[in-house]
């Protein structure tokens, strides 16, 4: 059985320079590129001094020679390691937003722009090696390879990208070598949706009522205008499409229609955490529906709509509440 | 351009169960193999044959687990019962599981039963490093220039595929594996050379040495029985090999003195105890003295063989009264030293009374025909040297030579001299020892080595066991000890020109008695192997000093070698490091070369070039972040586009682009 000491050692690491993103791209270069000996170093080194003993003993000088050999093999192992993982560039890529409890994907691009092929990369953020979070891959010469780093998010707001590990062992397995990379790499966490049942609440207000300009509502076809990006699927006249005639949207009067608003203070739930749940549910349902919308929250509110970029402005208010 | 692929990474599950790939087995199954390969000639068979079976039943698991990977490898229940039976195989084999060939077998065996139950790339890793220590094991039986050699082969094979373990995309092919790890190996090789020169050697054994580790060494024994010396004729092994330091002596002369038999008990002469005082016998050479250096290989016997008569010998031995040169202990490694002889000497003392009875005494009862014959002889003259004439006349007539006598009875010599007059020196110089005790001169039989082989190549002289012999030495008042060789009257070819003109053609002497086309190719092999003995196998702290104090011109203590050592170290790693870390020459031509630069630039000054970006795109957005260059920038990209994309190749616009690059300014003034 392994002992597992992580837990119990401080965090010592927190002493090493990372590396950091400066005009959005870090360089592993020789003052941010670290080396030990593996366990494997240590047993190799341990096997090497039995050979010695052995050949003194027997005075072996065979024996010396592989012994010596080995010795070298080490050395030049080590420089191999560090060569393999020195002035990689990487830059920090996407990471797309994703509701709380789900992973938090971030993505970073490592660039290779030395000349010489680049084996076994690892990346992780975690202290420990494992399957579960470290990843893998191998960068061409003058190439670049994304690696996607998952991060389970707990909390709703905006994730921080921990510093990343960026290590490697390869060839012999010898020594790792590492170095920390620090980027301002921010996921955004919505909140985690309340479970589904809980209606849109019907307090229902007149659109116009409220002095918008907006006429178009569900009720009555009044005609076609051009798609623009951010409208409902639902509401493309794909009969129109399929005659080739391009991409319309169709539009309704909305005359005396009703829009939901989901208002803060309305919305059941024991706590700010519960309420935003119960409010982010909504919005989903909401767009899932095609509704507009209206957002309510206490000190900002969103007037309804039902494209895109309003769904996805009403999620972010929800996270950053 | 090359196009930047997002390519999927792949979760590496270091240390889980179940990672190890196909080709990853076979790197480390293969290597193995190769060991056990060169490990056929000393191994037992069974072992051998074993562990290659258990590897291969690994790699048939491994094949079939790819199509059905619900197949699992044996368990405890399997694998423990057999640990069980290959150690008691190992204890009946060799009597023991301590030794060098026991514990080289077990080590074998549990090696490859280790990879019977290994499932992960740890596992393995773990294989490699064992692996590695069983190849260091194959110089425990030879240390041979061929064995050398080919050992370099696992290595290789052990580095490739500890390189194999830890690619994780496990599609790197054979060649490139294979080139990584030669590379890798190669530059190893002078860190190796230095080391080896440098590092201070100790002498002797830190504990001891099992008592197996002389098995099959062949030499002298410290008896002579009937038989003994004409077995040791039958093997071409090299006994030793000598450097004259002057002209090298005739071969009749030379008489490479072994242990001295005083004392007969009708069939067996042995040596007694000899206590050292080499001042008492004073010899004085009436020849110039020649001095030589002698390369032993061991025997495991004390025996240091010097030509008839040593005066000068160095520490290695010390010298008995009745002049053999021994070694403390056994010679159980090859031993060099340097020795000065006298080929024509004379002893003025006296014999003292306890060796003299020594000398003559013969088994109460036996061979009473020779003594017969002895007391006739005696009667007529009391000269020594006429009953020398007597005993070589004797043997001139009616005797022959030969390495496969017809059996004698219980009364050796008297069989021998009047039935079978058939026989090998051992038997000539023990019957003429016999005759003259009988007629009262005192006489000894001395066993050692005649002749020897000149190797033209090497310049140095080779003497095999088949030049295995034993002679006969008298008391000569006024002369001291005399060496009468009997065999020079029934075979004088045999000390002129070695055993194979002394002996018909149907004897069955070794190969390389014989002159031959394949005994001229050994000569050149043995002069090689001769070299490395000397050099590389036979490099001690003595020839390690040696050889620093040549180089340097003077004393290097070992506190120097340790300075030496560190300083060269760095010196090669250094340049090593240089080489390794070289940048790298791309592959791409200059006009790709100049745009890399180009982009390193402008990343360097924080504009990486995105993903996605064309070059075009790129120069549009270099050139906002940079409008104090953006002339530069737009000309770099006008020239860049034709030349790589288009027809346009002329060197001129080639030129044209580097000095643009090389002009290009990225300075933060010039940042918007």
């Amino acid at each position: 059985m392994r002992l597992k000491l992580a837990g119990a050692l401080p965090d010592w690491s927190k002493f090493l320079r990372s590396t950091q993103t400066s005009h959005n791209i870090a360089t592993l270069d020789r003052r941010h590129v670290y080396i030990v000996p593996s366990r494997t170093g240590f047993v190799f080194a341990l096997m090497i001094g039995g050979m010695l003993i052995g050949s003194i003993n027997y005075s072996l000088n065979m024996g010396y020679v592989l012994a010596f050999w080995l010795m070298g093999l080490g050395i030049v192992a080590m420089l191999h390691t560090w060569h393999n993982l020195a002035h990689i560039h990487i830059t920090p890529g996407k990471a797309p937003a994703v509701f709380a409890g789900e992973q938090a994907r971030f993505s970073l691009i490592l660039t290779e722009n030395s000349g010489h092929d680049r084996s076994a990369i690892g990346l992780k953020t975690s202290r420990k090696l494992d399957a579960q979070t470290s990843l893998y891959c191998d960068i061409a010469a003058h190439d670049s390879t994304e690696i996607v780093l998952s991060v389970e998010s707990k909390q709703r707001g905006w994730l921080k990208l921990e510093r990343a590990n960026v290590f490697t062992r390869f060839p012999l397995g010898l020594f790792h070598t590492w170095g920390y990379v620090e980027t301002d790499l921010h996921c955004l966490i919505y909140p985690r949706p309340a479970p589904p049942g809980l209606p849109i609440p019907t307090a229902l207000q007149q659109f116009h009522s409220q002095g918008s300009q907006a006429t178009h509502g569900d009720e009555d076809f009044s005609g076609l205008r051009h798609y623009r990006l951010g409208d409902s699927m639902r509401r493309v006249d794909w009969k129109a499409s399929a005659r080739e005639q391009g991409l319309y949207t169709k539009e309704f009067e909305g005359q005396g229609q009703f829009v939901p608003w989901l208002d803060w203070e309305t919305t059941p739930g024991k706590d700010t955490e519960h309420k935003l749940s119960q409010l982010t549910r909504w919005v989903l349902d909401a767009h899932a529906a095609g509704l507009a919308f209206g957002l309510r929250l206490p000190g900002r509110t969103l007037s309804p709509a039902a494209d895109e970029a309003h769904f996805r402005e009403a999620l972010q208010a929800l996270a950053l509440f | 351009m090359k196009l930047i692929f997002v390519k999927r990474c792949r979760r590496w599950p270091y240390f889980e169960d179940i990672a190890l790939s196909i080709v990853q087995l076979r790197w480390v199954l293969g290597s193995l193999a190769l060991i056990l390969a060169l490990h056929v000639p000393y191994q037992a068979t069974w072992v051998v044959v074993s562990s290659a079976l258990l590897l291969g039943w690994r790699y048939w698991l491994a094949l079939r687990q790819k199509y059905n990977p619900a197949i699992k490898l044996p368990g405890n229940l399997i694998l423990f019962p057999l640990v069980i039976l290959a150690a008691l195989g190992v204890l009946y084999t060799f009597g023991g599981l301590a030794g060098r060939d026991a514990s080289t077998a077990l080590f074998t065996l549990l090696l490859a039963f280790k990879v019977m139950e290994s499932r992960s790339i740890r596992d393995l890793t773990l294989v490699v490093m064992l692996a590695y220590f069983l190849t260091i094991c194959t110089f425990l039986f030879s240390q041979a220039l061929l064995i050398a050699i080919l050992t370099i082969i696992p290595l290789l094979a052990l580095t490739t595929a500890l390189i194999s373990l830890n690619e994780t995309a496990k599609q790197a092919s054979r060649d490139a594996l294979l080139s990584l790890g030669g590379r890798l190996v190669a530059q190893a090789l002078p860190v190796m050379l230095i080391l080896f020169v440098l590092f201070p050697r100790a002498p002797g054994p830190l504990w001891g040495v099992p008592r197996d580790a002389t098995r099959g060494m062949t030499g002298l024994a410290d008896e002579m029985r009937p038989g003994s010396i004409s077995n040791l004729s039958r093997s071409d092994a090299v006994a030793f090999r000598v450097t004259f330091q002057g002209k090298t002596p005739d071969p009749e002369q030379l008489y490479w003195r072994g242990p001295v038999l005083w004392d007969y008990d009708g069939s067996v002469w042995r040596s007694s105890q000899i206590e050292s005082a080499p001042s008492i016998n004073i010899l004085r050479p009436d020849s110039a003295p020649i001095s030589y250096t002698v390369t032993l290989e061991p025997h495991n016997k004390p025996w240091l063989l010097v030509l008839d008569m040593p005066v000068k010998t160095g520490s290695v031995g010390f010298l008995t009264t009745d002049f053999q040169y021994q070694s403390r202990q056994p010679v159980r490694s090859r031993i060099r030293y340097e020795a000065t002889s006298a080929l024509q000497y004379h002893q003025n003392s006296a014999l003292d009374d306890s060796d003299r009875t020594r000398a003559l005494r013969l088994p109460a009862f036996g061979n009473e025909k020779t003594r017969a014959l002895a007391r006739d002889w005696a009667a007529q003259t009391r000269k020594p040297d006429e009953l020398i004439q007597k005993a070589m006349r004797l043997f001139a007539n009616g005797f022959s030579y030969t390495l496969t006598p017809p059996p004698l009875g219980a009364s050796a010599v008297d069989g021998f001299l009047f039935n079978t007059r058939k026989g090998f020196c051992e038997h000539y110089a023990s019957s003429f020892v016999f005759l003259m005790r009988a007629a009262g001169v005192p006489a000894r039989v001395v066993t050692g080595y005649q002749g020897g082989e000149f190797n033209q190549l090497g310049a140095y002289m080779i003497v095999r066991q088949t030049d295995a012999h034993a002679w006969a030495e008298v008391w000569i008042d006024g002369r001291g000890w005399v060496r009468v060789d009997p065999t020079s009257a029934v075979a004088p070819q045999r000390i002129q020109s070695g055993i194979s003109s002394a002996l018909p053609a149907d004897e069955p002497l070794p190969a390389l008695a014989r002159p031959s086309l394949f005994r001229r190719l050994n000569l050149g092999w043995d002069s090689i192997n001769n070299d490395w003995n000397q050099w590389v196998l036979g490099y001690n702290q003595q020839r390690q000093s040696e050889f620093l104090s040549k180089i340097t011109g003077s004393k290097v203590s070992r506190g120097d070698m340790a300075l030496w050592l560190s300083c060269l170290l760095i010196v090669i790693v250094g340049l090593i490091a240089l080489w390794v870390l070289r940048p790298a020459r791309s592959g791409f031509d200059a006009v790709q070369t100049a745009w890399i630069r180009f982009q390193n630039k402008l990343a360097r000054a924080g504009l990486p070039r995105l993903s996605a970006e064309g070059p075009l795109d790129f120069a549009v957005r270099a050139a906002q972040t940079f409008p104090a260059s953006q002339p530069t920038i737009e000309m770099i990209v006008e020239l860049y586009l034709p030349l790589r994309y288009g027809t346009n190749n002329s060197t001129e616009a080639v030129k044209q682009l580097q000095r643009y690059v090389n002009e290009l300014k990225t300075s933060k003034s010039g940042m918007r």
